[in-house]
């Protein structure tokens, strides 16, 4: 555990470096108002990033969640535009509802069929994409179609920060609460770190498995209705390719990607270093082209660290190295 | 420590260690060790876990580079740099899991690495084939050069990485626990081909935990301790009780520490268990406070019908009764809330969980009993995990330190004290003391004792015939996915054990 505490230190020192550079030439970016602004920004990828990480300690990858995300966020839009006194927790029930369902969709076949975790996910992201284009005939839904309070919602102030961000801390807290407090988030990484263990142990692989695309797909589909909402826009191509920042952000923070070891801090530690890059290079004028470099960069250097404490550990097992002579 | 290179007289050594050291940080891994291997000769390397066998492996094959010392071929000092350095100079290694590629043929296994060239450098695969042919003929292997290595068993894999070792013209042949894997009837088999090794010259490294096998083909012994050289010489002149003083540095008066426990009621009753593939018709009762052995040639279908009777697979007909009453077992969760619990063979694979803190492996059974709705409760958890890990004496600076930064004695203790802290009252351990020192098997069987006489019903899955007959009150003999016999008292001999399971008859030639 002391990696990986010494881990998560590291990279919130990475956080506040990055902060303090871009603060000596542009001391805005660091006021109060903008880091709520940058925190918000990141709250869809805080929000998936969390549910990635519970798929992705359990050994699996979860592809679809952006074409979720568009999905679930078109038909929220279509049902504002049909039913417009609907109640905004109304649409936040069916968003996550049918979230979820998308996501069981994915644990299914992975439970039941056996189907590689990738390779489900690939294909349920082009059915989603296409479904949506289905659905909306290829339309786009505007700001003017959506009632007000529908748009509303996510942007209205709260103690100072949107709504959006506010659902972000809530995410955090409540996974932070399941992953360490309950018998399934222990499940969740015993089947990651070892499933041939957890099996002996009592514990079905495959549902674990099923339950973590489930999370993973509500929190998605919960992310459908607040991004439609906050850009008022809904269309096909909403959100196309995010599901890589959001897997770069799980292993930026630390989730081994080999399973079983990661934690709820780490994972919104690395959501919120991509955050930061993405709104401090348009401040420091440097194209927008960089992040990509940057992340990518960043992934790299995260995956050789989290392989070099990995290989610092093994050398422990040695008996002899545990009580020298 | 008084061994001179040369001191054991006869032919000079093919290849020898001189006062080889190798350190790894804040571990003397070895300290000045000796070891001769001779031409046409079989030499034990013998020595608890931890006492530098696997370095030594490594060392003589390239792997690493020792920090003092020579290592002499012919007599003459060499360097192995990398692990085709040592493959030039003929060693060859055949490991404890036989390192194959499972998706290239038998001739590709063979020859990877030094493929006959053809035209333009390209492998001529041609070649191959018949080279491959050739060696598999020579040791008498019906293992067709084209087949998938994927295809074959455990015992023909075998054959394949001796196949290996002979196509690089080699010299020294390492053999790390060859037959830990093996039945006894392919351990027979084994022992022919050292034979043939033998004979065409080669110098044989052989490394077993089974003092029967150390007999049975070394002409010589090497004994390490902690790192240390104890001793070496001829084995004929050395006692199986010496070896085992020199390897502990204490004498094992005692290997099996058997406690009359009194043995009780009915407690599991199994009628007419069956699986479509794998084992047929199995009936048996165990009771309080007994230890019921099941022995059998690997493959004969124990393990598979273990996982059965606890729910990982389904049977197709079958019933347990548990203290008379009828339980239905469909998954291990089902198994743990019945009271039975199975500690698997492959406890690195199939045991802890490396990256999860002692406490959490310990309690993740019995989450049920420390959990409130589905909450975790830190306390009880912290709480279950002292009492069993202190109760096998674990030592660690804190529960909440990760599994993987253990020693493997004590993760072995993680798991066990994880099964025992559900309360069961069957517990099932297969293999238990596979491939671990003499000095951990005692503990082992120490322990088992302590268990059945605390009234814990144990079944252990056994294919060592000594461990058996020293710790079973009654034994089950399976053969081919059923039962062959099931022996107790003046029955129970190594003659009866292998004649039942290996379905010869009366007038049979048993070993």
């Amino acid at each position: 555990m002391s990696a990986l505490k010494s881990r998560e230190a590291i990279l919130f020192a990475a956080i506040l470096t990055l902060l303090l550079l871009i603060a000596s030439r542009f001391p805005g970016f660091v006021s109060p108002q903008n880091l709520v602004s940058v925190f918000t920004d990141t709250a869809p990828l805080i929000i998936l990033a969390l549910g990635q990480m519970v798929v992705i300690l359990t050994r699996c990858i979860d592809l679809s969640v952006a074409a979720n995300l568009a999905l679930t966020g078109m038909v929220c839009a279509m049902v504002n535009v049909a039913l417009p006194g609907l109640p905004v927790a109304l649409v936040l029930v069916i968003a996550v509802t049918l979230g979820a369902a998308l996501g069981s969709l994915n644990g299914l076949l992975v439970w039941k069929l056996d189907i590689p975790p990738i390779v489900v996910t690939l294909g349920t992201m082009t059915i989603f994409r296409g479904l949506i284009f289905l659905l909306s005939e290829g339309q786009w839904i505007n700001a003017h179609e959506m009632s007000a309070s529908f748009t509303g919602f996510p942007r209205s102030l709260l103690l100072g920060m949107p709504v959006l961000g506010w659902i972000a801390v809530l995410a955090v807290a409540v996974m932070a609460l399941v992953m360490g407090r309950t018998t399934l988030g222990r499940a969740f990484f015993a089947v990651g770190g070892n499933p041939h263990a957890a099996v002996y142990t009592g514990i079905d692989v495959g549902r674990t498995q099923f339950l973590a695309f489930v999370i993973s797909g509500a929190l998605a589909g919960l992310t459908g209705y607040l991004w439609i909402a906050r850009y008022a826009v809904a269309y096909v191509d909403i959100a196309g390719g995010f599901e890589l920042d959001v897997v770069a952000a799980c292993v930026i923070g630390g989730i081994s990607i080999a399973g079983g070891a990661g934690s709820v801090i780490g994972t919104l530690l690395g959501a919120l270093f991509l955050g930061v890059v993405k709104n401090a290079l348009p401040v420091v004028d440097i194209s927008p082209f960089w992040q990509l470099a940057i992340s990518g960069a960043a992934i790299l250097v995260a995956v050789a660290f989290n392989a070099r404490a990995g290989r610092s550990r093994g050398r422990l097992i040695l008996k002899s190295a545990e009580q020298p002579q | 420590m008084g061994l001179q290179p040369n001191a054991s007289g006869g032919t000079p050594p093919v290849l020898a260690l001189d006062r080889i050291t190798k350190t790894f940080p804040g571990v003397r891994a070895l300290d000045g060790v000796m070891l001769e291997l001779h031409a046409g000769e079989v030499t034990s390397l013998i020595g608890e876990n931890g006492a530098g066998k696997s370095t030594v492996v490594k060392i003589l094959t390239g792997i690493y580079q020792p920090d003092g010392g020579e290592i002499l071929l012919d007599g003459a000092p060499v360097r192995f740099a990398a692990a085709q350095d040592a493959g030039r100079a003929g060693v060859t290694a055949i490991h404890q899991e036989t390192v194959l590629f499972d998706e290239l043929s038998v001739a590709e296994n063979i020859f990877i690495g030094h493929a006959p060239r053809g035209r333009f450098g390209l492998i001529d695969r041609a070649a191959m084939q018949r080279r491959a042919g050739e060696i598999l003929r020579s040791i008498g292997a019906e293992v067709d050069p084209g087949a998938k290595l994927r295809d074959l068993g455990i015992a023909s894999r075998h054959l394949v990485a001796i196949a290996r070792a002979l196509s690089v013209e080699a010299r020294v042949v390492i053999m790390d626990e060859p037959t830990a894997a093996l039945s006894q009837k392919e351990i027979e088999e084994l022992y022919l081909l050292v034979e043939q090794l033998k004979q065409q010259g080669k110098a044989i490294l052989f490394i077993s935990h089974k003092f029967d096998e150390i007999f049975r083909i070394s002409d010589r012994y090497t004994v390490f301790r902690d790192g240390q050289f104890i001793a070496s010489g001829r084995m004929a002149e050395v006692s199986e009780g010496e070896l085992v003083q020199m390897m502990v540095g204490r004498a094992v008066d005692q290997i099996f520490p058997k406690r009359k426990a009194s043995i009780g009621g009915e407690v599991l009753k199994v009628t007419g268990y069956c699986h479509p593939t794998e084992f047929a018709d199995i009936n048996f009762t165990l009771h309080r406070g007994e230890i019921l052995g099941f022995y059998g040639l690997v493959g004969a279908g124990r393990s598979e019908f273990m996982q059965s009777l606890i729910g990982i697979t389904r049977p197709s007909k079958g019933v347990t009764r548990i203290n008379g009453r009828i339980r239905v077992i469909r998954s291990p969760a089902d198994a743990i809330g019945a009271g039975i619990v199975y500690v698997p063979e492959d406890r690195g694979r199939q045991g802890a969980i490396l990256d999860m803190p002692i406490f959490q492996n310990v309690t993740l059974p019995s989450l049920r009993q420390t959990s409130k709705s589905g909450f975790t409760r830190m306390a009880e958890e912290f709480a279950l995990a002292r009492e069993y890990t202190e109760r096998l004496d674990l030592r660690a600076a804190s529960l909440d330190t990760p599994v993987g930064s253990l020693s493997g004695g004590n993760q072995q203790k993680v798991v066990i004290a994880k099964w025992l802290a559900t309360k069961p009252g069957v517990i099932i351990l297969d293999e238990p003391t596979k491939g671990i020192d003499i000095g951990s098997k005692a503990a082992v069987h120490d322990f088992m004792s302590e268990l059945a006489a605390q009234g814990l019903s144990v079944i252990m899955v056994s294919s060592e015939i000594p461990e058996i007959l020293g710790m079973s009150d009654r034994v089950i003999v399976m053969r081919e996915g059923r039962i062959a016999a099931e022996l107790a008292g003046d029955d129970l001999s190594p003659e009866t054990l292998v004649r039942h399971a290996a379905g010869i008859g009366a007038r049979g030639e048993a070993a």
